[in-house]
């Protein structure tokens, strides 16, 4: 049986991520120990943020399940629940309910391949779970390609991680901003551009690309250029939801439910969808 | 199955019985107060006393209601300062106990068995179900705007239903359909009928199956961008208001919104009948509209309906009840999008 009930947790500590204040990462203790010990998720899936009064909100998790003992979420505030979480200070209470959708085949499809992950604006959340995990088991996976960018230096989430992913060997890392600022002698230009300068070579490959859907459209042109299939392209998928759990039908574009058969789906799938999402 | 005969006095005296014990409903005859704690919208509270009379065909509210009641209280909490359970969500009080449904035509019993598809692991729709006996007569008349069996039902049809009452010349026939029926006449000393009146009942049914159709399940093998990419929508759409009246006394229509709702203090998690005919029910926060078109919202109801249920489950998601023909404020009639459908190249 689903349940709608979700685990009572405690906000830990709320980091603001971007210079515009609209991004926080709120770190999530469970207040019971046996929901913490049951929690199991992959990267890719999200959870309903729970908050008495106001509601609930599907948000990818932006924590690896290797960060153990707590789930971080980085929220934008853009409604009324997440303007309402944004007001919420450290030791408050609230809820999660999930883990819902599918998560990316880290364990399948991505094993022993080389992985290309693509991220625009604040999208890299689960990406950044993802990388996270990969990193914890590094000999499973071939060379990791991660090219993420945000309009400015400050909007860029996970700022210190990204200086410590530079500092490593085994990620090669491509971080953009998309006009030249003060201060920033790293990349400039749009995430598309960038991925066709890396060119990452589609063979034994897979690319995780998450952003806004204008981004997705123009990052496919060039790998595709370079031998890129579809069926070597993940995506994930957004839409209105209310359960999570495949039953309100709220989220579905044509069949296919986006909260139960995605969030994740290859390229090849979104196609053959109705342009609903 | 156990087949006995009673006549219309026995069957009110039958319902007098049951309601000492449990809630009875029958389908109401009358406008009820809009908020009565003691009945569903559409249904009324019987005791017997008097004689049982039922609308022909379907009656205007569907059985949906004791299933996926508007509202539901998914979970509920205090807000209240200084609680030491501020905010910690609770699970709600259940409602207890049999309720008895009686007067339940054939295709609504169908529309609980094909709901129960995607609410198969739903906790409060399978509480709901295990407490509800349905109590079902078969049709003798059917409405102009009846068209249960091109959806694989009868008007004769007794799958889903507890107990199955059907005309005699001087009484009823009644099948017991599963353990919650036989529990229901177990104390009452029933007559058995007549091998001739269950012979009859077969022969009719018999009938039923030779008239229905199975013409629509050609749409199952469709490939949905054609049916899609249609233009019979573009019409379809431009007269439908997306008032949402079909989608609430469909009896398939299952969908729902989520919201919270505090009052001084105390708050309640709901759960209540959504419609995809709104343009709410798909708008992103950022304001990015998935089905900000009413002719794609009019699209996605009949397309749920008659392809993307197939395609999830196997059976339509419709009963053919008609009560969407008979109250669509445009005459949008889905038998006409059905034949639509089966013509598209």
């Amino acid at each position: 049986m689903i349940s709608y009930m979700p685990y009572p947790v405690r906000i830990d500590d709320i980091v603001v991520e971007t210079e515009d204040g609209n991004q926080k990462t709120f770190k999530l203790v469970f207040e019971n120990e046996a929901h913490r010990k049951a929690w199991r998720h992959v990267p890719g899936q999200f959870a309903m943020l729970s908050l008495a009064g106001q509601g609930e909100i599907p948000i990818g998790i932006a924590s690896s399940p290797t960060e153990e003992g707590h789930l971080l979420f980085t929220v934008n505030r853009a409604g009324k629940v997440t303007t309402a979480l944004h007001q919420m200070n450290i030791g408050d209470r609230m809820g999660v309910r999930g883990p819902l959708g599918n998560g990316f085949p880290i364990n399948t499809d991505m094993l022993g391949k080389n992985i290309v992950i693509i991220a625009g604006g604040f999208a890299v959340t689960t990406l950044r779970a993802t990388l996270l995990s990969l990193l914890a088991r590094r000999p499973d996976y071939g060379k990791i390609t991660f090219i993420y960018g945000a309009r400015t230096p400050g909007m860029l989430l996970y700022r210190d991680e990204l200086k410590q992913w530079a500092q490593r060997e085994d990620i090669d890392l491509h971080v953009t901003i998309d006009r030249e600022a003060p201060g920033w002698d790293g990349l400039v230009g749009f995430v598309p551009t960038i991925a066709g300068d890396v060119a990452p070579s589609p063979e034994n490959s897979v690319a995780l690309i998450c952003g806004p859907p204008i981004m997705i459209k123009f990052t496919m042109p060039p790998l595709e250029k370079i031998g890129w299939t579809d069926d070597q392209v993940y995506l994930s998928l957004e839409n209105r939801m209310k359960c999570g759990e495949g039953v309100c039908c709220h989220c579905n574009v044509g069949p296919t439910l986006v909260c139960k058969d995605g969030p994740v789906f290859t390229r090849s799938q979104v196609k053959q969808l109705p342009i609903e999402y | 199955m156990k087949v006995f005969k009673i006549t219309p006095a026995e069957l009110d005296a039958m319902i007098q019985e049951w309601s000492k014990a449990h809630p009875v409903y029958a389908p109401a005859l009358a406008k009820q107060p809009a908020a009565s704690p003691d009945c569903a919208p559409g249904w009324s509270r019987v005791d017997g006393n008097a004689p049982l009379t039922l609308p022909v065909g379907p009656p205007p509210a569907s059985v949906k209601t004791f299933f996926f009641p508007q509202p539901e209280t998914l979970l509920t909490y205090t807000l209240e300062n200084n609680h030491p359970d501020k905010g910690l969500m609770r699970e709600p009080a259940k409602s207890q106990g049999i309720q008895v449904v009686v007067g339940v035509r054939p295709c609504d019993a169908r529309s609980v068995l094909l709901n129960n598809l995607p609410y198969q692991e739903d906790p409060f729709f399978q509480a709901n179900r295990q407490r509800t006996a349905l109590i079902g007569f078969t049709c003798e008349q059917t409405r102009s705007t009846c068209f249960c069996t091109q959806m694989g039902g009868s008007p004769l049809g007794s799958e889903g239903l507890d107990l199955v009452f059907s005309r005699t010349r001087d009484g009823f026939i009644v099948e017991v359909g599963s353990a919650k029926g036989e529990a229901l006449v177990a104390d009452l000393d029933l007559a058995p009928a007549d091998e001739s009146e269950i012979s009859a009942l077969a022969a009719r049914r018999q009938e039923e199956v030779k008239a229905s159709s199975t013409e629509l399940d050609t749409l199952k093998g469709r490939e949905l961008g054609k049916l899609y990419d249609a233009p019979l929508w573009q019409p379809l759409g431009e007269s439908c208001i997306n008032c949402g009246a079909c989608t609430f006394i469909c009896p398939t229509c299952y969908c729902f919104d989520i919201q919270d709702e505090v009052v001084r203090g105390q708050g309640r998690r709901i759960r209540y009948w959504d419609s995809c005919m709104f343009p709410l029910y798909s708008l992103h926060t950022s304001g990015h509209n998935p089905r900000g078109q009413k002719v794609q919202r009019t699209r996605n109801r009949f397309l749920h309906k008659l392809k993307y249920f197939p395609d999830r489950f196997g059976p339509f998601s419709c009963v053919g009840c008609g009560r969407c023909v008979q109250d669509c404020p445009v005459n949008i009639d889905i038998r006409e999008v059905m034949t639509d459908l089966l013509a598209v190249e």
